[in-house]
């Protein structure tokens, strides 16, 4: 799962801005604009106007061979870019572009140093921590229908 | 032969009209949402995702709304609908083994890692038709287990350890991944087109191959390997970015049918596989795609190609149900002036019979 991946290494801020992405891609629009509205925003503008499309899904031969194309998923997208100059992308299954241009503003208020703590504090931990909450709360039900096998002793003859 | 014919606009406009209101039904009776439908009508919605070739339920929704429930109408719509888009390209191959799993079941071992997910399924429901969800009784929450934090890794992963089961055939580099929706289709197709052709496939027509297939129309020997269903995490490259972004989940159910050996003087008798993938939960389709993926090795195996199923050409050139709606129903488009030599032909044919059967019986018998 993105969100568990390691932060180290020298791709750390690539790795960051991907768990970041991961938690908004799975957070509801609704949502994610609450958090925002209660941090201060900084000045920024479209860099991308934001755009519906299609992203081609593949799959593995096998569930590990070779990729083959499965169909097709909507997409939204957008980008902007801070008065401080960060450019931000954000990328979301569906056809939601306000949702995308809220991810793009945060992946770029992540990689500024004003704003990262902020984001990272308001917005993503909370967010992160309800899409924790909700995969667990379906791992369970699933758990639930999990058969315990158990051998019935048969009688001599 | 299709001749331009005027003065049915007026009909037409009418005809939609009247279409719109009986879509509607009686307007006593409350309007369906789309998340209605998307809730609780959601494995139609898968299958209007899967063979309409387009992850997005709301507008799967829509489709079978507009389409008055008619499923193939609705693919149909969904298809129409992908046209209009731009694509950014495509994705980096989803990882199943990876998949937060919410059924999986394996028919050919009882103890497997992460164990028998029985999950959200029809099976050992006895098929009787309940009352109480007529009078709209709210259902029980669901009970609730440990989830188990170990891996669930798939089945024929495990089998692959001991080589019993052959490897996926591996991604070669520089190799483009085919894709029909670009490329008119031609024979003889490799695997990638194939499962690309069979996953947006009619439900029906591979579901009837497969079982053909079963009972000895083409050889298969299956074992259900491993069904799971549950949601995969995608990701795409983002040349702006410059990195693969999330773009978020989709469900997906995968199905690996298990099916008897092939070896050689070099190479140690193994099992084969097929292999089922698709939108949603979609178990029917991808058992049967399975079945119908591993028929049409038959080439690549070395079998005998004696029936439908392992017919590539017959199989790829059929299963598409929009294209098959397509030419089935312009049957229903005017065909006045073919008909009009055809009804020509059959009375100059009927008259030679006529002037045959009024001659005398002794020039008949002379013949």
């Amino acid at each position: 799962m993105a969100g568990n991946e390691s932060l180290a290494g020298e791709n750390g801020g690539q790795a960051r801005r991907k768990a970041v992405m991961a938690v908004l891609a799975h957070s509801a629009t609704t949502d994610i604009a609450g958090r925002l509205g209660m941090i201060a925003l900084p000045v920024h503008e479209d860099l991308r106007e934001p755009e519906n499309g299609l992203v081609m899904v593949r799959g593995r031969v096998g569930g590990d061979g070779a990729p083959f194309n499965l169909g097709e998923a909507t997409v939204s997208r957008a980008a902007v870019r801070l008065s401080t100059g960060e450019v931000g992308f954000g990328y979301t299954l569906g056809r939601d572009s306000e949702k995308a241009k809220l991810i793009a503003l945060c992946d770029a208020m992540v990689q500024s140093d004003e704003f990262a703590a902020a984001v990272e504090a308001e917005v993503i931990a909370p967010l992160r921590e309800a899409m924790i909450k909700e995969r667990s709360r379906k791992a369970a039900e699933a758990a639930a229908t999990r058969v315990d096998f158990y051998t019935l002793v048969r009688g001599e003859g | 032969m299709y001749v331009a014919v005027k003065g049915g606009e007026r009909a037409i406009e009418n005809a939609h009209r009247l279409l719109a209101h009986e879509r509607r039904g009686d307007r006593d009776i409350p309007e369906l949402s789309l998340a209605q439908i998307s809730e609780q009508l959601s494995l139609g919605v898968d299958r209007v995702m899967t063979e309409g070739s387009l992850y997005d339920r709301e507008l799967a929704a829509l489709a079978i709304k507009q389409a008055r429930g008619d499923l193939i109408e609705a693919i149909f719509l969904v298809r129409a609908f992908r046209a209009t888009l731009p694509r950014f390209g495509a994705t980096e191959p989803v990882d199943t083994g990876a998949m937060q799993v919410r059924r999986r079941i394996s028919s050919t071992f009882k103890d497997i890692p992460g164990g028998q997910v029985l999950g959200p399924t029809f099976d050992y429901t006895h098929r009787l038709l309940d009352p109480q969800l007529a009078d709209g009784a709210a259902p029980d929450a669901p009970a609730t287990g440990e989830a188990s934090t170990g891996a669930t890794p798939r089945v024929t992963d495990i089998l692959g350890r001991d080589g019993l089961i052959e490897p996926s055939p591996p991604a070669e580099a520089d190799v483009p991944v085919g894709d029909l929706t670009r490329e008119p289709l031609s024979f003889p197709a490799d695997r990638d087109l194939r499962l690309q052709n069979l996953a947006r496939a009619d439900e029906g027509f591979l579901l009837a191959l497969g079982y053909s297939s079963q009972r000895g129309y083409g050889r298969n020997h299956p074992f259900a390997g491993e069904i799971r269903f549950g949601e995969v995490e995608v990701e795409f490259m983002a040349e702006d970015a410059g990195f693969a972004v999330p773009l978020g989940s989709v469900a997906l159910t995968e199905c690996q049918m298990v099916n008897q050996f092939k070896g050689s003087a070099t190479q140690a008798p193994c099992f084969t596989r097929g292999y089922g993938l698709a939108f949603g939960q979609s178990e029917r389709k991808t058992m049967s795609m399975a079945l119908v993926d591993r028929t049409l090795r038959a080439r690549e195996l070395g079998e005998e190609v004696i029936a439908p199923a392992q017919d590539e050409e017959f199989v790829m050139s059929h299963s598409d149900n929009v294209q098959a709606t397509g030419f089935v129903e312009h049957l229903k488009l005017p065909h006045y002036v073919d008909f009009q030599s055809e009804l020509g032909l059959l009375r100059k044919l009927r008259k030679e019979f006529a002037v045959a059967n009024e001659a005398p019986p002794m020039q008949e018998a002379a013949e």
